[in-house]
C-alpha cells in the first residue's frame, strides 16, 4: 500500500490535479464576460498603490483597538467563566447573571451593540461619559467578545476531569487553590487554539467600529472607493487584515505544537 | 478516483462554457447601444422599454425629495414630483417624452450605484458630485445643481462663535461617507482632529447631537433640512467658499450609455428656459453667509 512507487505516483497526481484545477479556474474567471471590468474596478494596481498608504495609516487604529480590547477580554472572560463554574446554591444568582450576560451578548449582532453603545451612551449627555466613538467601539467589542471567550474558557474548565479537583481537595487545597493551581492551568492550555481563533475574529471585527465614524482601515477604504468609484481600496484593506491574521494563525499552530511536545516530554 | 477527476473537469469546463456564452451576449448589447443616437422616445436606450427607471437612495431626504412618506421610501416619496431632484427628474422625463406614469423609481443605495456590471436604472439621481475620478467609472449628466458645502453646528457650543475657516482648525468635524464634504474638510479646513465619517445621514446627525463631533459638513440645501428638522438646536454657521473647480451634482449613468446626451439636451433646454432656476427657487434654500 505505502510503497515508494505509490507515494511518488500520489505526489504526481496531486501536482497535476492542482495545476489543472487552478488553471481551469483562472481561465474560467478571466474569460467571464465581466472580467475586464472586475479587474479594472477591483484589482486596479494604480488605485491599490494610491490608496494603500492612507489605509495602512488607518489600519493602525484597528491594531490599537484590537490590542486594548484583547487585554481586557482575556481577564474579564476568565473571571466570567470562573463565576459560572462556582459550585453550590449560594452562588446561584451570580451564575444566573453570568448565563444571562453570555446569552445576551452572544445573541445580539456586534454591529448593533456598537451602534447602541456608541450613539446611545453619549446621548445621555452625562459629563463623565466619554464621547469618543473609538472608546465606545472598544467597550462594545470587549462586551461581546468577553461573552464568546468566557464560553471557551468554560469549555476548558469543564474538560478537566472532576477527579483532578477531587484529588486536589483531598490533599487539603481549598476550592480556590484547586481552581488556580490545578484546574485552570490545564484548562487554559487546552483552549489556546479556540482562544486565538476568537482573537482572529476580533481583529476582523475592529472594522465594525468604523460604523461610529472612526476612520479605521475599512472606513478609509470606503472613503477612497466612494471618491473614485473603484473598489480596489477594499482589496487593499483585505490584504492588510490577512497580513495581520496569518502570523497569528501560524503562531497558534506553533504554540499548540510546542505544548504537545512539552507534555510528551514530561510524560503526562 | 478517476471518475472524481472526470467530474471535476466537466464541472470546470461547464463553468468556462457559460462564461464564454455570456461574453457574446454582452458584445451584441454594446453594438445596439452605440447605434441608438436619436432622442426619440422609441429609440432611447432604456433598461425597461417604454419606461424611465430612476434610482435613488432610501431614505429620500428633503429638500431633494418631498411628499408624504410612501413605502418602500422613508421620509418622503420620489413619485411625488416634490423636492428638487424629484421635480428635475420629472421635468427631464417630460422633455424626453415620458408621461408621469412612465417614470419608475427604484431604491439604489449610494454604495451600489457605481458597482461594476449592468445597471438596473437608466440613471441615478442622489446628490452625487460629478468628479473626474468618478467619471472614469460612470458617465455623468451635466450639472443639474451647482453646490456649495456648508457647516452645521449646535447653538451655544464653542464652534458656534467662529467666523472664519481658519478659526475652525481645532474642532472635530463629521461628514457623510461618499460625499465630497469629507474632501472639503481634509483639503480645505485641515482640522487638527481626525474627522469622523458616517455611513448614513442619521448617524452623522446623531453624532452632532451627541456632541461627538463639533460640526457637520454637508451640502447647503441639506444643511437647511438638518437644522430645520433633524437637529433642534442646529444652526448653519455658514457656507464654505468654493476652492478650485466649482462642485456640481450630476445624474449617474452606466458608462457608455447613449442616454446621457439625450438627458443633457433636456437639461440644457430646462436651464435656458429658466425651469431649473425656478425649481431651485421653489425647493432649495441657498442663502447663507459665506465663511471667509
Amino acid at each position: 500500500m505505502t510503497s515508494a512507487g505509490e507515494g511518488r505516483r500520489g505526489v504526481t497526481v496531486a501536482v497535476l490535479s492542482t495545476v489543472v484545477f487552478f488553471t481551469l479556474l483562472a481561465v474560467a474567471i478571466t474569460h467571464a464576460p465581466g472580467w475586464p471590468e472586475v479587474r479594472r474596478t477591483f484589482f486596479n494596481w494604480d488605485e491599490f498603490k494610491a490608496s494603500m498608504p492612507e489605509i495602512s495609516r488607518a489600519f493602525l487604529l484597528n491594531v490599537k483597538i484590537f490590542m486594548i480590547a484583547e487585554a481586557f477580554i482575556l481577564v474579564l472572560a476568565l473571571a466570567l467563566a470562573v463565576v459560572r463554574s462556582l459550585p453550590g446554591p449560594v452562588f446561584f444568582p451570580m451564575r444566573a447573571l453570568g448565563i444571562a450576560y453570555a446569552d445576551f451578548f452572544r445573541g445580539v449582532p456586534t454591529i448593533l451593540v456598537i451602534a447602541l453603545l456608541g450613539f446611545g451612551a453619549p446621548a445621555l449627555q452625562l459629563s463623565w461619559v466619554p464621547l469618543s466613538t473609538t472608546f465606545w467601539g472598544i467597550v462594545a467589542l470587549i462586551l461581546v467578545y468577553t461573552a464568546y471567550v468566557s464560553e471557551v474558557y468554560r469549555a476548558g474548565i469543564e474538560s478537566v476531569h472532576p477527579s483532578q479537583d477531587a484529588a486536589a481537595r483531598s490533599l487539603g487545597l481549598t476550592h480556590w487553590q484547586s481552581l488556580r493551581k490545578v484546574v485552570l492551568p490545564q484548562a487554559v492550555r487546552r483552549v489556546i487554539p479556540p482562544l486565538l481563533n476568537d482573537f482572529i475574529g476580533l481583529q476582523k471585527d475592529t472594522a465594525l467600529v468604523g460604523f461610529l465614524g472612526s476612520v479605521e482601515a475599512f472606513k478609509q477604504s470606503q472613503i477612497d472607493a466612494a471618491a473614485t468609484f473603484n473598489y480596489t481600496p477594499f482589496v487593499a484593506a483585505a490584504v492588510l487584515f490577512v497580513a495581520l491574521t496569518i502570523p497569528l494563525a501560524r503562531f497558534t499552530d506553533w504554540l499548540v505544537l510546542r505544548d504537545r511536545r512539552r507534555r510528551q516530554a514530561t510524560g503526562t | 478516483m478517476r471518475r472524481a477527476a472526470a467530474i471535476l473537469l466537466v464541472l470546470l469546463l461547464s463553468i468556462l462554457a457559460t462564461g464564454c456564452g455570456g461574453s457574446s451576449n454582452k458584445a451584441s448589447d454594446t453594438t445596439a447601444t452605440a447605434a441608438a443616437a436619436s432622442c426619440d422616445k422609441g429609440s432611447l436606450n432604456l433598461v425597461n422599454a417604454g419606461q424611465l427607471t430612476v434610482g435613488t437612495d432610501n431614505p429620500a431626504f428633503p429638500p431633494w425629495f418631498g411628499g408624504a412618506e410612501k413605502a418602500p421610501w422613508k421620509v418622503s416619496n420620489p413619485y411625488s414630483g416634490q423636492g428638487y431632484e424629484s421635480a428635475v427628474t420629472y421635468a427631464v422625463a417630460g422633455k424626453l417624452g415620458f408621461a408621469k406614469g412612465d417614470v419608475k423609481w427604484i431604491v439604489v443605495p449610494f454604495n451600489t450605484s457605481f458597482a461594476p456590471g449592468p445597471k438596473k436604472f437608466d440613471f441615478d439621481i442622489n446628490q452625487i458630485s460629478a468628479t473626474t475620478a468618478r467619471a472614469k467609472v460612470v458617465d455623468f449628466s451635466e450639472s443639474y445643481y451647482d453646490v456649495n458645502q456648508a457647516l452645521v453646528v449646535v447653538k451655544g457650543t464653542p464652534i458656534a462663535s467662529a467666523t472664519s475657516v481658519a478659526a475652525l482648525k481645532p474642532y472635530k468635524f463629521g461628514a457623510q461617507l461618499g460625499t465630497t464634504s469629507y474632501d472639503y474638510i481634509v483639503k480645505n479646513i485641515k482640522p487638527s482632529k481626525k474627522p469622523g465619517v458616517f455611513d448614513t445621514n442619521d448617524a452623522a446627525v446623531a453624532a452632532l447631537k451627541n456632541k461627538q463631533i463639533d460640526g457637520l459638513v454637508v451640502d447647503l440645501p441639506t444643511a437647511f433640512y438638518v437644522t430645520a428638522v433633524q437637529v433642534p438646536r442646529g444652526k448653519i454657521l455658514g457656507q464654505f467658499p468654493t476652492v478650485g473647480t466649482p462642485e456640481h451634482f450630476g445624474m449617474a449613468f452606466e458608462k457608455g450609455n447613449s442616454l446621457v446626451s439625450c438627458v443633457n439636451d433636456a437639461l440644457t433646454t430646462l436651464r435656458t428656459d429658466g425651469t431649473l432656476a425656478s425649481l431651485q427657487a421653489k425647493w432649495l434654500q441657498a442663502d447663507a453667509p459665506v465663511l471667509k
